[in-house]
């Protein structure tokens, strides 16, 4: 199970890169696994303002319907809208190509209060 | 998919100008269409299948041959109590008296027929715990949306309407109990369960305020598990003005011997194709039938069935406060007859036996399989018992769902798999107490030896079904780009994909 070192995770599921004001974030290697595969993704529209951990969406595989849940903050500045046609990216290439979402976020300090691939590594050995 | 079924569709069979009836000459006079529909309502292009009536009866009877139903084996799907349809309900079912009976009938000429919807009104109260019953709803979600909108109008008519707009539902609820609620008018929040599966009382506290408007539980709940907190759930769902909805899916395990109406629940449904053996699925119609405590009586929906002094049955009129019809008439009166049939047939004494043989069987299960595949929840469970193939993931890399095609090649139905949700690889077994100990046995015998496959030769499960008329389906692909009808446009090889 791929965990990045350069991302932040939630206990969600979901990691977040930070590049200066931009947040992208996505769902992990673990979480596309226990989904299996995904069949649809609804994600908000641009300039939708998100709180940190509110849903912003649903991904949809062929076991269950599950919700999207922000690790930050910020306003939605851009999503993938190269999933509606292929949703399989998100199993292919959780952290590359199957990204969700892009947020501008006014603190990016707040991503610190997230887990780190450590954090997050040891999440999964609990579960 | 046709070739791979190896049976053409009606289209592929289709020959222009076949056909199985001829139509006598009209005997009333002929109008132009024109003059009858307009124009936009015309369309030449509509390729129906033109086919004798051989054709048609062979196909239908080739795909029913490849059905798969409890008639013909073991039948495990969680949460769904496929138990056997005793052919008495069918006998009863195909009396004329009933099977010809006009739906329109005045009730004074089918006096039989009231009777028995009289009749299953206070049966099924009884076995709730219920003060009455209507039994319009056509199906469990039916019934689920019937329920809230009866706690709806009940705080409406308290006045507190506008500020109770919240259901809670347990975050290993049934997928229609929050739905239901939204369907409804509601917002849902999710109760989370503690480690021994049950309502987190802690959690339930801090969701309580004036908002809730009620909590919708299933008992035992979707872990098989009973909620033995409930009185202390109902009582604090109560103390802030909320009523207990039981989703009766799970009755199966307390029929006879435990009643919701005694846990402190106010509203409930039956779902009568599981609890009380009348055919699933597409040999339906459903039916979900709801029973209320006093306090909801008078907004129940109309086609309650009333005795009038000189014991003649008549239905009764809605009262001002009745939330109105949600179905036709009475309900889905050949299931409810098939569910009184069911119940009389055990009677009062023996109906317990019911839920006492599907719990012994469902531990039964527990206790053989549970050495070999993890129990998720491992203590005494009720009608049904969640195992977990997490261990089995993690050690050859084989899931629930590789598992549950593979017993498809040893002559099994699937159990329900992935659900409930809270579960990591949850496979979900439902025995029912129609079942023999031989026949759990054979079960536990079968996956045992895919359990020895999964650590010896996975490879064999990840490649199952093998036996099947078609083998494992790309269900990514029929989710992502589904192909839901024939089109003659496309061409043989793009219909076969």
């Amino acid at each position: 199970m791929s965990v990045p070192e350069n991302l932040r995770y939630s206990k969600s599921h979901e990691w977040v890169r930070i590049d200066g004001d931009t947040a992208t974030v996505g769902i992990t290697d673990h979480a596309q696994e226990e989904l299996g595969d995904v069949a649809l993704i609804q994600l908000p529209e641009v300039g939708r303002i998100l709180l940190a951990d509110g849903a912003f969406g649903e991904i949809e595989s062929i076991k269950a319907v599950s919700e999207l849940y922000s690790p930050v903050g910020g306003e939605v500045v851009a999503i993938n809208e190269a999933l509606e046609e292929a949703p399989e990216t998100v199993n292919n290439d959780p952290y590359g190509d199957g990204w969700l979402i892009k947020l501008k976020v006014a603190s990016p300090a707040d991503a610190d209060v997230l887990l780190d691939a450590a954090g997050y590594n040891a999440l999964l050995e609990e579960s | 998919m046709s070739k791979q079924l190896g049976e053409p569709l009606l289209f592929e069979l289709s020959r222009p100008g076949r056909k199985a009836v001829e139509l006598p000459v009209s005997d009333v006079p002929d109008a132009p269409l024109a003059d009858l529909l307009a124009a936009a309502d015309f369309r030449d292009d509509l390729p129906l299948p033109e086919l004798a009536e051989p054709d048609v009866i062979r196909h239908y009877t080739h795909l029913s041959q490849r059905n798969y139903s409890i008639d013909s084996g073991f039948y495990p799907l969680g949460s769904c109590t496929m138990k056997y349809n005793p052919k008495i309900n069918e006998e009863a079912a195909r009396l004329p008296g009933f099977a010809r009976l006009h739906p329109a009938t005045p009730p004074r000429l089918a006096q039989g027929a009231m009777r028995v919807l009289y009749d299953m009104q206070h049966i099924l109260a009884e076995i709730g715990g219920m003060d009455a019953c209507s039994l319009q709803p056509a199906a469990g979600a039916h019934g689920e949306l019937l329920g809230l909108m009866l706690i709806k109008a009940y705080h409406e008519d308290h006045g507190n309407g506008a500020i109770k707009d919240t259901i809670l539902t347990p975050d290993a609820a049934h997928g229609t109990n929050p739905a239901s609620a939204a369907r409804c008018g509601y917002r849902t929040a999710a109760v989370k369960s503690h480690s021994r599966g049950r309502v987190d009382i802690d959690h339930l506290r801090s969701l309580l305020n004036e908002r809730v408007a009620g909590i919708m539980l299933t008992n035992p709940n979707t872990l098989g598990l009973f909620e033995d907190n409930i009185d202390q759930i109902a009582e604090l769902v109560h103390g802030v003005g909320g009523l207990l909805y039981c989703d009766g899916a799970n009755m199966n395990a307390l029929v006879g011997r435990a009643r919701p109406g005694d846990m402190g629940f106010d509203v409930m449904h039956f779902n009568l194709h599981k609890t009380f053996s009348t055919p699933h699925g597409g040999g339906g119609p459903g039916s979900g039938p709801v029973a209320v405590k006093k306090a909801l009586i008078p907004y129940l929906p109309s086609g309650l069935v009333a005795k009038t002094a000189d014991g003649a049955y008549t239905f009764e009129k809605p009262g001002p406060l009745s939330i109105g019809s949600v179905a036709a008439g009475f309900g889905s009166f050949m299931v409810i007859l098939r569910a009184y049939v069911y119940i009389l047939t055990y009677g009062r004494e023996k109906i317990s036996r019911i839920a006492e043989n599907a719990v012994l069987n469902a531990n039964y299960l527990r206790m053989r399989l549970g050495k070999d595949l993890d129990v998720a929840y491992n203590e005494l469970c009720m009608h049904e018992c969640i195992f977990t193939a997490k261990r089995q993931q993690k050690a050859y890399g084989v899931k629930a769902y590789d598992i549950a095609k593979r017993l498809m090649d040893y002559g099994y139905h699937p159990p329900t798999i992935y659900f409930p949700l809270i579960v990591h690889e949850a496979l979900m077994i439902e025995p029912t107490e129609t079942e023999s100990r031989e026949t759990l046995d054979a079960f536990v015998e079968a996956m045992q030896a895919i359990l020895t496959e999964a650590r010896e030769t996975p490879e064999l499960l990840s490649a199952a079904p093998v036996t099947t008329p078609v083998r494992r389906l790309d269900e990514a692909t029929a989710a992502r780009h589904p192909c839901l009808r024939w089109s003659c446009d496309v061409s043989d090889g793009a219909n076969d994909a």
